[in-house]
């Protein structure tokens, strides 16, 4: 079965940046998640995302489109990035989601509708 | 049943709606020839066979209904070497030895954390205590439609995220999530509303939660929270019979005919908590349970309640838990004492029993002018005919 992890945090949060003190460590914490979730065999792919003010929102409205800038939802906490997870169960899937070195903020777990409902 | 059904078929939904068209095919067959001897056998044989009817139908129609295949292999496969006799006595062993395990992996799918809290309630109500919904709709005063919802969204979700039906990781964590669960429902039996009398009374509910807590107990002798909150629950029930009087009005602990209270009762719930004490991890059910047990005594020790109490706020600050604390002060340090302890804490203004608390403390003060203005503000806040009942009563003995 599979699941999205969508981890989202607040960018008014300080979080290092590169060269920074606590940089390499943060991205460390990030690859070892990687390898664990390689090594557990149900890893389908993450990226992560840049930040929300690169956002741009095309929203349809019957038939027409516009285009805005800006995420489609304006929360306190963005979307960062995600991963695609393959995993038997949700107790699985939050498994992983509470390893996540995400440090302040949250992670939506939600099952991939799946194809052969089809 | 439910829990070993759903194991069998792999599908909470399907188990549920199959159990259901079990009992009522047995309320038709045994309206005409009786309940047969092992009505139990009878109404699973029914379910499964159902159950797995609905499989294959699913099955034909290309609809994904497992999430695991195997489940659904075995249970089809299962039901085609067709053995009655064998799915009789399957259903024998689990009444004798399954039952606790089986019982707690449903318990801890109704109180899953991916659930929210109201679900977790109605969900254990209804799938674990077996309730119907009109039982489950009068037991937390909802419309039935809230309660079905629901139901039908948990079911929904269960079925779409896959939350599984299992003994958990994490099992002291969901073990907690559980406790509170079943101390909510007790709450709803015992303390916060009568239930509507013609589909259920409030004693039904309470009974029900001690069966769900001792089930949950049984299963997880190394939780003592939740048999300090059994131990609770039985505590309060053994004086059931006593607090209410022949025209329905409460009637305080102290005043209560202890003649009417289940000795039985208090018998068990001071050894259930006497093993939750032996391993030394208390917590706020464990400590309730202590003041409880402590009003089963033929004299209070009040010196102790208190001091219970401030252990229990170390725990779960909050305003009721200081109202609590105050009350007790009051038979150590007097009413004064304990009306300025009452004055001090905030957040109590719509709790009848605050307002209560208060007019009986100013009425051993001697101020029945503050008392009756606290007894008409606790009767306007009252949604419990028992209580508001004894409010009346008491504002009627003053005015007299």
């Amino acid at each position: 079965m599979k699941y999205l992890l969508l981890i989202a945090s607040d960018p008014s949060l300080p979080s290092p940046e590169p060269g920074e003190d606590g940089f390499d460590e943060y991205m460390a914490a990030w690859s070892q998640f990687d390898q664990d979730l390689n090594e557990a065999g149900v890893n389908l792919g993450g990226e992560a995302l840049q930040g929300a003010e690169t956002a741009t929102t095309v929203r349809h409205h019957q038939g027409s489109t516009t285009i805005a800038d800006g995420p489609f939802a304006e929360l306190k906490e963005h979307l960062g990035g995600y991963y695609l997870i393959d995993v038997d169960t949700l107790d699985d899937a939050i498994g992983w989601a509470r390893k996540l070195p995400v440090g302040t903020g949250a992670v939506e777990v939600r099952p991939i509708f799946p194809t052969d409902e089809f | 049943m439910l829990a070993l059904l759903t194991d069998r078929l792999g599908d909470l939904e399907i188990a549920h709606d199959s159990l259901q068209e079990a009992y009522a095919k047995g309320a038709v067959t045994w309206a005409d020839a009786g309940v047969p001897d092992d009505a139990a056998a009878w109404i699973y044989v029914v379910a499964r066979n159902a159950g797995v009817d609905r499989l294959r139908r699913n099955l034909a129609e290309g609809r994904r209904v497992a999430t695991n295949a195997r489940v659904l292999e075995t249970a089809v496969a299962d039901a085609d070497a067709g053995a009655v006799e064998a799915a009789a006595s399957e259903s024998r062993i689990v009444e004798l030895s399954e039952v606790s395990d089986e019982q707690l992996r449903l318990l801890l799918l109704c109180c899953h954390p991916a659930l929210s809290q109201d679900t977790q309630v109605t969900l254990t109500l209804r799938l674990a205590g077996g309730l119907t919904t009109q039982e489950v709709a009068a037991a937390l005063l909802l419309p039935e439609a809230t309660v079905q919802q629901r139901v039908v969204r948990a079911k929904r979700k269960i079925r779409a995220a896959n939350i599984p039906l299992v003994i958990p990781e994490d099992l002291h964590e969901r073990a907690a999530v559980l406790t509170t669960v079943l101390g909510l429902i007790f709450n709803e039996g015992y303390l916060a509303h009568a239930a509507d009398a013609e589909t259920l009374t409030r004693a039904d509910v309470a009974d029900q939660a001690i069966r769900l807590t001792a089930t949950a107990a049984d299963a997880l002798p190394d939780e003592p929270e939740l048999a300090g909150l059994l131990a609770l629950q039985l505590f309060h029930r053994s004086r059931e019979a006593a607090r209410t009087d022949r025209d329905g009005a409460l009637v305080r602990l102290a005043d209560q005919d202890r003649e009417l209270w289940d000795r039985a009762m208090i018998g068990r719930g001071f050894r259930v908590l006497a093993e939750a004490m032996a391993q030394r991890r208390l917590g706020p059910w464990q400590v309730q349970a202590l003041i409880a047990a402590e009003h089963t005594r033929t004299s209070t020790n009040w010196p102790r309640v208190v001091r219970y109490h401030d252990l229990l706020l170390t725990m779960n600050p909050g305003p009721v838990a200081r109202l609590a604390r105050a009350v007790a002060v009051a038979e150590v340090e007097g009413p004064e004492a304990a009306l300025v302890e009452v004055d001090q804490i905030e957040g109590l203004e719509s709790y009848h029993l605050a307002h209560a608390a208060r007019a009986d403390l100013w009425e051993r003060v001697g101020d029945h002018a503050e008392a009756l203005r606290a007894w008409d503000r606790a009767a306007a806040l009252a949604t419990n005919p028992a209580e508001i009942h004894y409010v009346e009563r008491r504002i009627s003995a003053l005015q007299r």
